[in-house]
């Protein structure tokens, strides 16, 4: 199943469809971070989130419990980045020695 | 902070060609969803205005349709920049659904199933400008397009016709909707271009 056809069937297409957005504002790859729905507990990967794109902003959903996790709106000159739908997010990072 | 002014508003606009600055004109009618589209049979549908005191007012699906109904042709605008000129709905003017409700509130948070909030200064649903709409072209209104029923405020951005409405909270004090509480208009009166906060 194509993405398109993801998206016209279910309205959504997976969390990968931040990478880009997100990456104006953070060094690191997010969508490879993990982050915990704050509502259900469910914890997985950013890019594993059902993202509403075709909205004024980005929605990304929790795929356990469909509680708002992550939105991002971007206006001409800043991003609003609201993360009170995640308890917290995990970034791998490379070992200090 | 933008520029917030409820009493600014009445301008009539209906027979003016042209479009709010920075819209452009479509034709078909572009489905915008921040979620799941939510199935509400009819025979569950409730829509419910509270007060600030907590007093309910509410009707069912068939106490919605006993009341008297209007069919605004309205022009749309949508805060991603597509407009849509002369859309036909048919609904129940807040006037009729507020009538009989007493309230000191200035404020008024709109909210739907599935979650979707927005919030408006009361006012600017009173007077002929905002209804509750369950019909659009002559059918009943789609779930992908807000049904069985939604707001429509079509003098502000669309984001404020929220669809798959359910009630109407009424408070002393301004609450921030879904999109205004992430970086939206607080009013969004599109002739003033206030996408964002801060126009
Ligand atoms: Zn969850």
């Amino acid at each position: 199943m194509t993405l398109r056809h993801r998206q016209a069937v279910h309205g959504h297409v997976d969390g990968n469809a931040l990478a880009g957005p997100l990456s104006e504002l953070f060094a690191v790859d997010v969508t490879a971070a993990e982050g915990r729905c704050v509502n259900c507990g469910l914890t997985g990967p950013i890019a594993t989130l059902m993202v509403y794109d075709r909205a004024p902003g980005m929605v990304a959903r929790c795929a356990g419990c469909d509680n708002v996790v992550l939105r991002l709106v971007r206006t001409p000159d800043a991003a609003w980045l609201d993360l009170t739908g995640m308890t917290w997010l995990r970034v791998q990072l490379p070992t200090t020695t | 902070m933008g520029i917030v002014s409820p009493g600014f508003h009445g301008r009539r606009r209906e027979s003016a060609g042209g479009l709010p600055p920075g819209q452009y004109l479509t034709n078909d009618f572009p489905v915008l969803s921040a979620g799941p589209t939510p199935r509400i049979p009819q025979d569950e549908w409730e829509f419910t205005v509270t007060t600030e005191s907590g007093r309910e007012h509410r009707w069912t699906w068939r106490e919605f349709l006993d009341l008297p109904s209007e069919t605004p042709q309205v022009d749309i605008h949508c805060v991603t920049k597509w407009s849509k000129l002369g859309t036909e709905w048919q609904g129940v003017s807040l006037d009729v659904l507020l009538a009989d409700v007493e309230t000191e509130a200035d404020y008024a948070l709109a909210h739907s199933y599935g979650g979707y909030t927005t919030n408006l200064p009361l006012d600017d649903l009173l007077d002929g400008k905002a209804w509750v709409v369950h019909r659009y072209d002559g059918e009943d209104l789609e779930p992908e397009h807000g049904g069985p029923a939604r707001l429509l405020v079509p003098h502000l951005y669309f984001w404020k016709s929220a669809k798959w409405v359910r009630g109407i909270t009424l408070l002393t004090e301004n609450e921030p909707g879904f999109w205004e509480s992430a970086g939206y208009h607080d009013y969004g009166d599109p002739w003033r271009e206030q996408r964002y906060q801060g126009d």
